[in-house]
């Protein structure tokens, strides 16, 4: 059409003050279709979950100071680890860097100005914070709070007279507004990357979510029927997972993992792609093997989707399929070392500044590697025997999701935080608190591998005489982690308002992708020009090359 | 000095083409979980499966086979009472495939009700007391066709936003410029220039006071000035109903025709 509206050039603010059709208050938030705006939104939920099923884990651990009953009973300990688990599962990791970060950074890093469906993306926000309101709503209602542990195995999900119904839609209509992302996601990345760039000139943050997006498209429907399964169990009676009515109970298991392995990957991928960006910005180096990073994440998606059964080696499956989903979860060991290596080699002969996102990433690699030799130990069948539902896994878990994606959140959250505020964070607290949740951490999660090779079985209140030691220690790690994470948290806030101003395009000095590129913070079209590109999202820009 | 900027909220055909076969993939295997179910159940169950499909009605799910079916020609011929510009036969076809929508609900409530007065319905004594093949079966068929159900209403309900879109689209609304998008205009003004450079309209002055500026623009696209843009929620719409009736199309012989 020959429409052409015709503008006098401005200046470009920042998209916090940016003028909005709901003025400045707190529905210029809540109704912004702003990509910015609604990765913000998400990141402030999300924090109060991480902090409160944090709370619930701090609790689980002082119960578990002293053999018996120290502070909570048997069924308040039941509902703990439920709530710890739906919260920090749901709520916190699978939302996680792409709903937060991801939507502040993708259509920057692929030099859009939005995403393809912005009204969608404010819906799904609006999904997320419904899902978690019935979620909560769920602790207070009927016969109380869940407590089958957040995976809802049948039977007991349904012969329970706790709230799972109300829980269950409240995770899938969290599972809808994953969805909604991952869909949305994809369609940008497709639609939207800026003229010139390939999919081979695609920074690694933005591959990583796109293989997180399918994942989410295709695994969170599996969730989702499942769940509405269960509710139509505990209301009516259909049967299908009810044993006394000719129903098969692992036949929920499958479903339930068809979904929540994947979904493993739904949460870590996108701290994959995180890490990559970290490595090479503070060691001033363009990722080594960058295809092979690519391709490795969408090969963790694609295989990962094929492994769900390694949970249920001791649920009575036949000995042919755990020998294939044994082999095809060591499989996915293989792009996952892919990465490690190729994050190494882009360390090698870098120069490496010991910023604090970097010692989040360097420690990233420590414990995610932790975390996924104990996988494959777990996909071992003779080893998954000995150590299954023990803390052994608990462990595992733990390094992979917390050693992993958590600390990939806290080093992006640094990373990004002088592009999202305008404003550095206070070094010296940023790097204390670094310490303490290294060490924390390890304190914390360590001494379960012992514990659970000696026969500790998960979600138990008590214990016996002989695991006491080695839970106390475990005790005082969960308190310096915590303290890492106040710290850091009042650091990160503090920052917001009393940081040094910091309003470079680039202030790590080593930044290639597009982020570095628009003033911090971002415009809120993010760029007066759409970029051409022209290069690699690593390569030096010509002028430098020399 | 002056410069073009692009129209906010720029339709992207291809883009919602894209996230809608998405949506539909998850639709797919949604309902592919339930379907999981059934190929387990009926392995372990062949005899009780094949008696219990013999207490469905095979006439009522062939009428509502052929209604649904039927329905998929009528949402085709509205989009392509669309592409040819023919407003009122679209309209008219988009009320008969809701129409047929509702026929297909009424036949199916009778037909539960007719299950649930023979005692027959999810935990009933009644079919406690069959053998557990048929109690898997008869929760299959009330939560298959009960969730096949709620997307067909969903469908119908869409349909009725698309009669409506359709019957107004001649009053399209641009918003040229709205929100946050104004303040790069801020301190000049909009303008439409026809391909010579002649204004055909200018906007006031603009300034921190003004919102937005939207422009209503009359058109009725005929065939040979067709823009797919214009009906990619109807298309989308359409492809929505589709798939409710392929998901139906699978459902009927697993349930009525295994006797």
């Amino acid at each position: 059409m020959a429409n052409h509206a015709v503008v006098a050039d401005t200046s470009e603010v920042s998209f916090y003050k940016a003028k909005s059709r709901w003025g400045e208050g707190l529905f210029s938030w809540i109704f912004s279709t702003d990509h910015k705006r609604i990765g913000l939104m998400y990141l402030a939920l999300m924090s109060v979950f991480f902090l409160t099923g944090m709370s619930i884990g701090f609790l689980m651990r002082l119960e578990l100071i002293a053999p018996g009953r120290t502070i909570v009973g048997p069924e308040t300990y039941n509902v703990f680890f439920t709530l710890h688990g739906m919260i920090m599962i749901f709520m916190f990791v699978v939302p996680g860097l792409s709903a937060s970060l991801g939507n502040f950074f993708l259509p920057i890093m692929i030099g859009a100005k939005d995403v393809a469906f912005p009204r969608l993306n404010l819906l799904s926000w609006w999904l997320f914070l419904a899902g978690s309101i019935i979620a909560f709503a769920s602790l207070f209602t009927a016969a109380g709070p869940p407590d089958t542990g957040w995976t809802f195995y049948a039977p007991y999900s349904i012969h329970t007279g706790t709230n799972v119904p109300m829980a269950c839609f409240a995770a899938f209509v969290l599972g809808f507004s994953s969805i909604l992302t991952g869909l949305n996601f994809v369609t940008t990345i497709h639609r939207m990357r800026a003229p010139g760039m390939t999919f081979w000139k695609m920074p690694l943050f933005p591959w990583a979510l796109y293989a997180t997006g399918w994942v989410q498209v295709v695994a969170t429907p599996v969730l989702g029927i499942t769940l509405v399964l269960l509710i139509l169990e505990r209301f009516f009676g259909i049967g299908v997972f009810d044993p006394a009515k000719g129903g098969d109970p692992i036949l929920y298991q499958h479903l339930f993992w068809i979904y929540s392995h994947p979904a493993v990957y739904i949460m870590i991928l996108p701290a994959m792609g995180v890490i990559s960006e970290i490595i090479s910005v503070h060691a001033r180096r363009p990722v080594f093997g960058y295809g092979f990073i690519a391709m490795s994440s969408v090969a963790i998606a694609l295989f990962g989707s094929l492994v769900w059964a390694h949970h249920m080696f001791v649920s009575g499956n036949s000995e042919l399929a755990n020998f294939i989903f044994s082999l095809l979860t060591m499989v996915v060991a293989i792009p996952s070392a892919v990465k490690v290596f190729n994050w190494v080699a882009t360390l090698y002969k870098g120069s490496i500044a010991l910023e604090t996102p970097m010692l989040y990433a360097l420690s990233f690699i420590f414990l995610f590697m932790i975390g996924g030799f104990t996988g494959m130990m777990l996909g071992i069948l003779s080893i998954d025997v000995h150590v299954h539902d023990t803390y052994f896994v608990v462990g595992h878990f733990h390094y992979v999701i917390f050693g992993g994606l958590g600390f990939a959140f806290f080093g992006a959250l640094h990373h990004w935080f002088p592009k999202m505020t305008g404003r550095m964070y206070h070094q010296i607290p940023s790097k204390i608190s670094w310490f303490l949740l290294f060490v924390g951490f390890n304190t914390l999660y360590m001494p379960m591998f012992i514990l659970g090779w000696e026969g500790m079985p998960r979600r138990y209140y008590d214990y016996l005489p002989q695991f006491h030691h080695l839970q106390v220690v475990s005790t005082v790690g969960s308190w310096i982690l915590i303290s890492g994470v106040i710290i850091m948290v009042v650091n990160l806030l503090r920052s917001i308002r009393t940081g040094p101003v910091c309003t470079e395009l680039d202030p790590w000095g080593g930044g290639r992708t597009l982020e570095w590129t628009i003033p911090s913070p971002p415009p809120l079209e993010n760029f007066e020009e759409i970029p051409i590109i022209d290069r690699g999202p690593y390569e030096l820009k010509p002028s430098e090359a020399k | 000095m002056s410069q073009s900027v692009a129209l906010v909220g720029h339709r992207d055909y291809t883009g919602s083409k894209l996230g809608m076969w998405m949506f539909l993939a998850t639709e797919v295997i949604l309902f592919g979980g339930m379907f999981l179910l059934y190929a387990a159940y009926r392995s372990d169950y062949p005899g009780d499966f094949h008696a219990a499909a013999g207490e469905l009605n095979t006439l009522v799910g062939t009428v509502n086979t052929l209604i649904l079916l039927t329905s998929s020609l009528t949402m085709a011929l509205s989009i392509a009472a669309c592409h040819h510009g023919n407003r009122k036969l679209a309209m008219i076809m988009i009320l008969v495939t809701v129409i047929f929508g509702g026929a297909f609900m009424v036949n199916k409530y009778f037909e539960w009700m007719t299950k649930i007065a023979h005692g027959i319905y999810p935990s009933s004594e009644f079919l406690l007391a069959h053998p557990k093949g048929e109690i898997i079966f008869f929760g299959l068929y009330f939560t298959m066709t009960g969730i096949h159900g709620l997307h067909v209403l969903i469908g119908m309900v869409l349909l009725v936003g698309m009669f409506f879109k359709v019957m107004n689209q001649p009053n399209a609304q641009v918003s040229f410029l709205s929100g946050h998008g104004l303040q790069r205009a801020d301190g000049g003004r909009l303008a439409m220039l026809d391909p010579n450079g002649v204004p055909l309209w200018k906007s006031e002055p603009i300034d921190d006071t003004m919102e937005r500026v939207v422009v209503k623009t009359k058109y009725w696209p005929v065939k040979s000035r067709f823009r797919v843009e214009d009906f990619s929620l109807l298309e989308n719409v359409g492809l929505y109903w589709h798939i409710v009736d392929i998901i139906w199309i699978f459902l009927f012989p697993l349930f009525y025709l295994i006797t």
